[in-house]
């Protein structure tokens, strides 16, 4: 059931107004205003999407054509939004999350000087964000997908002045760019391969109807390059270096990254293609297996980690491993819950981060916090159901979306990425109550100076994070196990994913034994946890000394080795042939072509004498030839 | 009557010396005249083939010719007493005006 509804390009739209507005007037608006005008223009967003989602029957798809953008014969693009349940979620999550991250900026850049800048980016990734949900064809989801580079890009950098932030940027987007050039392979191959079997499109609906025409290697190599601009949108193996760096930007901005926009892209795109994903299984497992080796690797990272951003963002990347899993064996709807309920416990985490931050003048060594429990109730009592919900506590929403996962990994037989799924729950758990206590249990190893003043965040930086809180909670009982109330997730998401594929025939022991494994474990890493930094212990300390840590706190040297495989060889041989090749041999063969034809004219010119008598003589020589030329013939 | 090949064959050989001459010779003046020469003996053509074909065209271009022929004899002399005034000298190996 196919409906036309133009409201959808209403959802973009006013984003994107609300950046323009900002960029050119903002000035003059004030830096209040441009604030309200970002906030108000993701809100107008957020209820538009919520009266498409309340006008949205589960089995409908609406259509809203703006204008054709390519008409080619026989191929013609359009820009063209659609609104499936799929889009609808997923629009539900941009600026519903958005918007609470938009409010909280307002108190967190409130003293900044680029806040005019700040809310315009902002706004701008919004809109891309939207334009890629919405968009009905492969093209338009890849200017988003583009878009949302780009703006990764202006915030990471945000604080340009320092140099470090600059780079942190550009490592995002090239990053990015690596993976991008995969997927656009991919976007070509498919479109290529399409034509030849007469279908010369790469809108959703055409593709899924036509993707049975397609040979299986041919299926298997598209899908593979699209995971692969899967793989640095959502910082997924090998491409996941740039997220850490992400860090340089504002804390809101990460929160926008991590929960709501750049890192859902990848799986997002999974998900929508997943028509494609499930006719190629080697594609699958390539994916089920990078995703769980993703998943425990960043999650022991995490473990070692001292600045409060960088273990959260660790545990982003964890946890897109996990969904990356999820669509690996096929499950896209618990892939797609799960990135709903974490974009909800993930955004309370970082903007409480930010909360203890802006509490600390900037501050985000965990060594040098602690303590920080009576000073930020609030904060801390959100940071608390967040990690709670993170960490898979029962009743939460992580709980659900995560032990669904892990049941569908197990419902498919493949033992060991269930058992690093399983792992990487226990070290999450861990990670994050070490978090937790280093930042606001036990003694205060806050410096003086600022130890004075640390204080509660305002009202309009703590509203968004009992919001969040109550998400961490609520969210995922849209999706409960069976043997619980169910929910209405699947059913909602049917007409996109296709029935249940997993979980259909079980023994509920077997589930509840699953379950009750995961939470005990997870139990057991918080308390580990509590036991090595909740109270005064010295034997954290001691594991801080030795080799295994500092393995774990330097990432594994994965960037050090990132920068010997690829970037110092690359800066070596850019050197290379700036230095030697260009000079040497582009500017020989230039000046080279120049000297030689100098030469040459210079031995011609002495034909020109000046001599009328010899001018004369080769005039006869010529004509003579000439008349010789002709008399042969 | 004389066939027409002997003028040929006679215009022919002026024509040679003519243009031998201005080629080779050193003398500005007799340059001169070489082309008066050669003029000449092209006119001898037009005489012979305009008396062969029984047509008053060629003798018509004849006093084209010599007009013509007159006129650049002027000209030619006059650019010859200028070049001559200017250096002092005729020899044609030091005329390279034409060269920058």
């Amino acid at each position: 059931m196919t409906a036309t509804l133009t409201l959808l390009r209403y959802i973009p739209l006013f984003p994107l107004l609300g950046a323009a507005v900002n960029i050119f007037f903002g000035a003059r608006l004030g830096r209040k205003s441009a604030g309200f005008l970002a906030c108000a223009a993701v809100a107008l967003s957020f209820l538009v999407s919520l009266q498409v989602f309340l006008l949205l029957s589960p089995t409908g798809v609406f259509r809203d054509t703006v204008f054709t953008w390519i008409d080619s014969e026989p191929f013609k693009a359009s820009l063209s939004f659609q609104a499936d349940p799929l889009t609808v979620v997923m629009l539900l999550v941009i600026t519903g999350i958005g918007f609470l991250i938009h409010v909280y900026s307002l108190g967190y850049m409130a003293h900044d000087e680029g806040m005019i800048r700040y809310f315009a980016y902002l706004n701008l990734f919004v809109f891309f964000m939207s334009l890629l949900v919405l968009a009905d064809n492969l093209l338009v989801l890849f200017v988003g997908w583009e878009g949302v580079g780009l703006c990764s890009y202006l915030l990471i950098g945000f604080w340009y002045r320092d140099h470090t932030n600059t780079i942190a940027g550009n490592k995002a987007f090239i990053v990015n760019r690596i993976g991008d050039f995969g997927f656009i392979l991919g976007l070509l191959l498919l479109f290529w391969e399409m034509s030849r079997h007469g279908v010369p499109s790469l809108n959703f609906s055409d593709l899924r109807q036509a993707a049975h025409l397609l040979r299986p290697e041919i299926v298997a190599l598209v899908t593979l390059l699209f995971f692969t601009g899967a793989t640095g949108k959502s910082a997924q193996i090998p491409l996941y270096v740039w997220l850490p760096d992400a860090m340089q930007g504002p804390t809101p901005v990460s929160a926008l990254i991590h929960a709501a926009t750049m890192v859902t892209a990848g799986v997002y795109m999974t998900a929508r293609l997943n028509f494609l994903f499930t006719l190629a299984p080697e594609t699958l497992a390539v994916v089920a297996a990078i995703g769980a080796l993703t998943a425990i690797f960043a999650a022991t990272i995490a473990v070692a980690q001292n600045d409060i951003k960088r273990v959260l963002a660790y545990s982003t990347v964890s946890q897109l491993g996990y969904m990356f899993l999820a669509v690996g064996v096929g499950a896209f709807s618990a892939a797609v819950f799960h990135l709903f309920t974490h974009a909800f416990f993930k955004a309370c985490l970082f903007l409480g981060s930010g909360s203890v931050i802006h509490a600390l003048d900037g501050e985000q060594d965990m060594r040098k916090m602690g303590g920080l429990r009576r000073h930020l109730p609030v904060t801390y009592w959100t940071y608390l159901i967040a990690a709670l919900a993170i960490s898979g506590a029962p009743l939460t929403a992580g709980f659900f979306s995560k032990d669904r996962i892990l049941w569908e990994v197990y419902a498919s037989r493949s033992i060991a990425l269930w058992g690093m799924a399983w792992l990487t729950a226990g070290l999450t758990a861990f990670y994050m109550f070490r978090q937790f206590f280093m930042v606001f249990h036990g003694p205060s190893r806050v410096p003086e100076p600022s130890r004075s003043h640390i204080h509660e965040s305002p009202r309009v930086m703590t509203a968004p994070l009992i919001v969040l809180a109550l998400g961490s909670i609520f969210a995922g009982w849209l999706a409960t196990p069976e043997f619980m109330w169910g929910g209405v997730w699947d059913h909602w998401l049917q007409p996109v994913f296709g029935g249940p594929k997993a979980a259909e025939h079980h023994a509920l022991s077997e589930e509840l034994f699953l379950m009750a494994l995961t939470v005990g474990l997870g139990a057991l890493g918080a308390l580990v946890a509590y036991f090595l930094y909740g109270r005064d212990s010295k034997i954290a300390e001691r594991i801080a000394a030795g080799a295994l840590y500092r393995w774990l706190g330097n990432k594994y040297y994965v960037d050090e080795l990132y920068d010997r495989l690829f970037v110092q060889p690359f800066t070596a041989w850019s050197n290379w042939l700036a230095r030697r090749f260009d000079p040497g041999f582009i500017d020989g063969i230039v000046n080279g072509v120049a000297a030689s034809v100098r030469a040459r004219s210079l031995s011609w010119r002495r034909l020109q004498s000046g001599n009328v008598q010899h001018y004369l003589f080769a005039f006869l020589a010529g004509t003579l030839l000439i008349f010789a030329y002709f008399l042969r013939w | 009557m004389v066939p027409l090949p002997y003028y040929l064959a006679l215009s022919a050989v002026l024509f040679v010396i003519g243009v031998a001459g201005v080629v080779i010779r050193r003398n500005i003046i007799v340059i001169l005249m070489s082309i008066e020469l050669m003029l000449n003996a092209v006119n001898l053509t037009f005489i012979a083939f305009a008396r062969f074909l029984g047509s008053m065209d060629g003798q018509v271009i004849v006093f084209f010719v010599m007009t013509v022929a007159a006129a650049e004899a002027v000209v030619g002399l006059a650019i010859i007493i200028s070049v001559f005034r200017h250096r002092q000298t005729l020899d044609p190996q030091d005329m390279q005006f034409l060269r920058w």
